[in-house]
């Protein structure tokens, strides 16, 4: 088992700045991977693990240029072999799973083809061979029936499929190391959970060395058996997976994993200061320096070297590392959530129902409805003055959708959505007044698109302050430099373009930006999403801040029920555009559950290896939601029958206040899930 | 995707009605009519009620353009003014002689373009790109009067190997008019492949930068075989209308290049008639050179309904 497959020998690489500086992406790396072993790499964006993870092919992007080292594939340095010796290597003896392979698969060819094109340049199959290869590749990543997903275009595929197709291509030419490069990364819990079962059992089956690149310690948690943490384009520790995960003894991993939100605790996460240093912003002490808890002065002028720890089998960079030791044992979460609220509705939404299906202007003409199956159907919650409500669900789920149509963006079909009690707030953005405007505002995903590349954060930050309030001169100015206080950001930052601005810095904008107009409601779009885990709990934790000053009212929209669990106070799960469960966020994390969050929770990965998720449902993506009966019926692990494909199910209530919608009664529920 | 198609052609056809509505009603609301500007100083008394009466101009407008519209559904547009011919007759040779020039600019024009695009595509920022892509900058910037020009003064009067204008009666044959356009067509096909290589160049790279085309390098795949199968089909779909463009801008916009050479083309039908104050003509060129746009982005489309599979099974779905 000890044999090296690749070994990476004082790798440095980086690129020339406008000033003709050399700027290091990757600084000295120096690992190893053995046979048959599973290693991750872990780190946040900007770390150099993809970096790392591509050299191990001998592919250095356009642009960048190796500054010293080897990377050795049984002995044969890749970065010194020329493009006809690489193509040998590369699908035959190391695949790469690309992270989203709805991108990375060509969009012109079949799927057949694609795999055929592997096959054929990586093994000597005869043609009739190749097409039985493909078909049992298919299977072997549990595609449903071969022949017919062999014909299809890469867009006719969902997420997970595509996923699939991309490990049946990397196995196509039996490789003997297979990287892994963010591959579960963007899809939904649950097909997340399905592909990395499916992964390990292949690595179980063939013996192949896998490389793991991610920066979910979840997903690492589930199929390494070693990791790699980067951190600033060095590797800062590595070990057992068991060894880094529980114990870590670096203080950027011990922040990082206390950064996470978890299912099993409750509350905020530990957010880290600060962010990782761009390349060529890295000063003379150790990397970790500004943002470290356990720093002394020698980190500050002296780079600790990778030390190795035989004991543990664990290398570290960090002098104080046995400080660390110590400390990590307790693991407890003190940011518990102030939770007083009173029962003072904001937001009612009554029976909405949504549609993106245009009618036709002749039905229009008739006034006929034609969309009997809308998009979103029945939706009642009534949210409380102060309250964070989070709706939950996969892609698809409708959620977003509900979000928009509360910020008037679209249409209701039906329904109505009531505000402070009386007010009735119109479907039509047009309609509504400056008032109603001002009292509801959206915070978006991603900051890279909802900030204006093109003005300054002064200019952002005052177009609400000018338009709701018509602030001018020095007024405006203080106001500016005020919001950017309440969002932890200096008023230097006034004169700064987005583009000059870390992810988190920018989504902080963006919540700044959102306060500026001293909102009622806050609609806040996967904010998180977008973000490291460290600059993550930071987000979370000024959210949190901010709503105990102001008295604000979110709502929360997330996939991932961690993160939800600990900014909520309530939480609605929807499926398919219909709720399933509605109830206090404590109460909704137990069971009795609806079936669906019951199977959301299972598939939750959580940093840990001792924590298998369980997967109750097969991770089937249904294009439309049935037209009568559950709208969990073609998924669900605990159908009854005919009832839930011909009846709406009742709600019902539990004991601690959730309320759940199925037929399954809530005591048989709770026996069959305990 | 029939349902698409249906729906780009109806689209056409009410553009070709408005284009034609606008065109009459431009030529209405001059000062004058066509009597007018054909009589010139003339334009009183008899004459002048003797012409409305002859062309018709005493009908009320609408009235004229319905039978004016009906008359060119079948395909007739009526008599010119200055030459008292029929439009039909005039336009014929004119036609004739614009596509003879187009396709020859085409026919060298695209495949350099598309070759020239992808090699400096392929050797970005080397030495090939960095020399076509300079030569090219050149010729898109040089107007074309002064490289018309230049081409003349150069191949025409100092070498003296081929025709500087083109003095031939407007309907010669093919094969007569042949020495008579190389001059023309280089001028054209200049500045036309400059514009279509540099497209071409960017939606390469713009693919080559692509996910799919990494996962390619990464999956194997050798150099050109990856650039044949996995880049240009990919890069070359977006380019289809970019050429269409182009084409339509060759059959009816290089009025400049016509004039420039004396040739016998559409283009220069333009200025003449318009500088005759030839309305009819006019008309007829506006209803023209707009179906020639129509239809030729009508083709287009068709062609990357056919040739992108992303929009074809997008239609069939529906």
């Amino acid at each position: 088992m000890n044999i090296n497959i690749q070994e990476i020998k004082d790798l440095s690489i980086g690129f020339k700045s406008q000033k003709g500086e050399q700027i290091s992406i990757l600084r000295n790396i120096t690992t190893n991977i053995r046979k048959g072993e599973t290693v991750g790499i872990v780190g946040e964006s900007g770390s150099g693990k993809s970096t790392l993870a591509l050299a191990m092919m001998g592919y250095i992007k356009h642009g960048l240029f190796t500054n010293g080292g080897e990377c050795l594939f049984k002995s044969q340095d890749l970065l010194s072999l020329n493009n006809k010796e690489l193509e040998d290597i590369r699908g035959r003896k190391i695949a790469m799973i690309p992270q989203n392979a709805g991108q990375a698969l060509t969009p012109n060819l079949k799927i057949g083809y694609q795999i055929e094109e592997a096959l054929r340049l990586h093994t000597d199959f005869s043609k009739v061979e190749r097409e039985q290869k493909i078909s049992e590749l298919l299977n072997q990543v549990r595609l449903p029936s071969p022949k017919i997903m062999a014909l299809r275009y890469p867009h006719e595929l969902s997420g997970g499929q595509q996923q699939r197709v991309a490990v049946a291509m990397a196995l196509a030419g039996n490789p003997e190391l297979l990287l892994l490069d963010e591959p579960t990364t963007g899809l939904d819990v649950t097909t997340q959970a399905h592909v990395l079962e499916l992964l390990k059992d292949i690595a179980k089956d063939t013996g192949t060395s896998m490389v793991y690149v991610s920066h979910d310690l979840g997903a690492i948690a589930q199929v390494c058996d070693r990791v790699i943490v980067m951190y600033a384009g060095e590797i800062v520790l590595e070990g057992p997976v068991r060894k880094i995960l529980k114990e870590p003894i670096h203080p950027y991993t011990y922040g990082l994993l206390k950064s996470i939100p978890k299912l099993s605790l409750s509350g905020l996460p530990d957010s880290m200061p600060g962010s990782q240093p761009q390349p060529g912003n890295i000063g003379s002490g150790c990397s970790f320096y500004d943002r470290c808890n356990f720093s002394s002065d020698e980190c500050k002028i002296k780079v600790p070297e990778l030390e190795y720890l035989s004991e543990i089998d664990t290398s570290v960079r960090c002098f104080n590392h046995s400080e660390l030791i110590s400390k990590t044992s307790e693991q407890k979460i003190t940011n518990e959530l102030k939770k007083e609220i009173t029962i003072d509705e904001i937001l009612d939404l009554k029976d909405v129902s949504i549609s993106y299906a245009k009618q036709g202007i002749i039905d229009q003409f008739l006034n006929k409805v034609t969309d009997t199956n809308p998009t979103v159907k029945d939706i009642n919650i009534n949210i409380n003055k102060g309250e964070t409500i989070a709706l939950v669900g996969e892609s698809g789920s409708g959620k977003s959708t509900i979000l928009k149509s509360i910020a008037g963006l679209l249409k209701t079909k039906d329904g109505y959505i009531k505000f402070d009690k009386e007010k009735l707030l119109s479907g039509d953005l047009k309609k509504r007044n400056s008032e109603d405007l001002r009292s509801i505002q959206l915070i978006f995903q991603n900051p890279d698109e909802s900030l204006n590349p093109n003005h300054t954060v002064e200019q952002i930050l005052s177009q609400p302050l000018k338009l709701y309030f018509g602030l001018t001169g020095s007024k405006l100015k203080s106001s500016i430099a005020e919001l950017l206080e309440k969002v932890r950001l200096g008023a230097f930052y006034m004169s700064r373009y987005p583009r000059q601005l870390s992810g988190g810095e920018k989504q902080r904008i963006a919540v700044a930006r959102a306060f500026a107009a001293r909102p009622d409601i806050i609609l806040c779009d996967e904010v998180t999403s977008a973000l490291d885990v460290s600059v993550q709990a930071a987000v979370l934790d000024l959210l949190q801040k901010l709503k105990e000053e102001l008295g604000t009212t979110y709502v929360f929209v997330s996939h991932d029920l961690a993160v939800v669990k600990a900014i909520s106070d309530r939480v609605a799960v929807l499926y398919q555009g219909r709720l399933c469960e509605i109830g206090p966020s404590k109460d909704v994390y137990q069971f009795p559950s609806h079936p669906y969050t019951e199977v959301l929770i299972g598939a939750v990965l959580e940093p840990d290896p001792d924590i298998r998720p369980k997967l109750v449902a097969e991770d089937i993506v249904e294009e439309k939601p049935p037209e009568i009966g559950c709208s969990f019926q073609g998924r669900c692990p605990r159908i009854v029958g005919d009832k839930c494909r011909n009846e709406t199910p009742p709600w019902q209530f539990g004991d601690n206040g959730n309320a759940i919608r199925c037929h399954i009664d809530i005591e048989e529920l709770k026996i069959q899930q305990s | 995707m029939f349902f698409l198609i249906f729906k780009r052609f109806v689209l056409g056809l009410v553009t070709l009605f408005i284009v034609s509505l606008i065109t009459f009603i431009g030529v209405e609301i001059l000062p004058g009519d066509a009597c007018t500007s054909y009589l010139e100083r003339e334009a009183f008394g008899e004459a002048l009620a003797a012409c409305i009466k002859r062309l018709g101009l005493d009908v009320p407008a609408h009235e004229r353009y319905i039978s004016w519209a009906y008359n060119v559904i079948q395909g007739d547009f009526g008599y010119s003014l200055s030459g008292q011919m029929q439009i039909n007759e005039v336009l014929g040779p004119r036609i004739k002689n614009s596509l003879v020039l187009a396709s020859a600019a085409i026919i060298i024009g695209i495949p350099l373009a598309l070759i020239l695009g992808i090699i400096t595509a392929l050797w970005r920022d080397k030495m090939p790109d960095i020399i076509i892509s300079t030569v090219a900058i050149f010729s898109m910037t040089i107007p074309e009067f002064i490289s018309a020009t230049l081409l003349i003064l150069i191949v025409a009067i100092w070498l003296e190997w081929l025709p500087g204008i083109v003095i031939v009666p407007t309907d010669v044959t093919f094969f007569e008019l042949l020495p008579n356009i190389i001059l023309p067509v280089i001028a054209i096909a200049m500045i036309m492949t400059a514009h279509m290589a540099r497209m071409v160049r960017s939606s390469v790279i713009q693919v080559m930068a692509s996910d799919y085309i990494q996962m390619a390098i990464l999956k194997g795949v050798p150099y050109w075989k990856m650039v044949f199968k996995h880049v240009l089909p990919n890069a070359l779909l977006p380019a289809i209308n970019v050429v269409a463009l182009t084409i339509a801008w060759l059959l009816g916009g290089v009025v400049v290049t016509e004039v420039v050479f004396n040739y016998p083309g559409l283009g220069r039908l333009v200025i003449e008639s318009i500088s005759n104050r030839d309305l009819p003509v006019v008309q007829a060129l506006g209803i023209i050179l707009a179906s020639i746009y129509v239809s030729i982005n009508f083709i287009a489309d068709l062609l990357t309904l056919m040739l992108n599979p992303r929009l074809k099974t997008l239609q069939t779905r529906k």
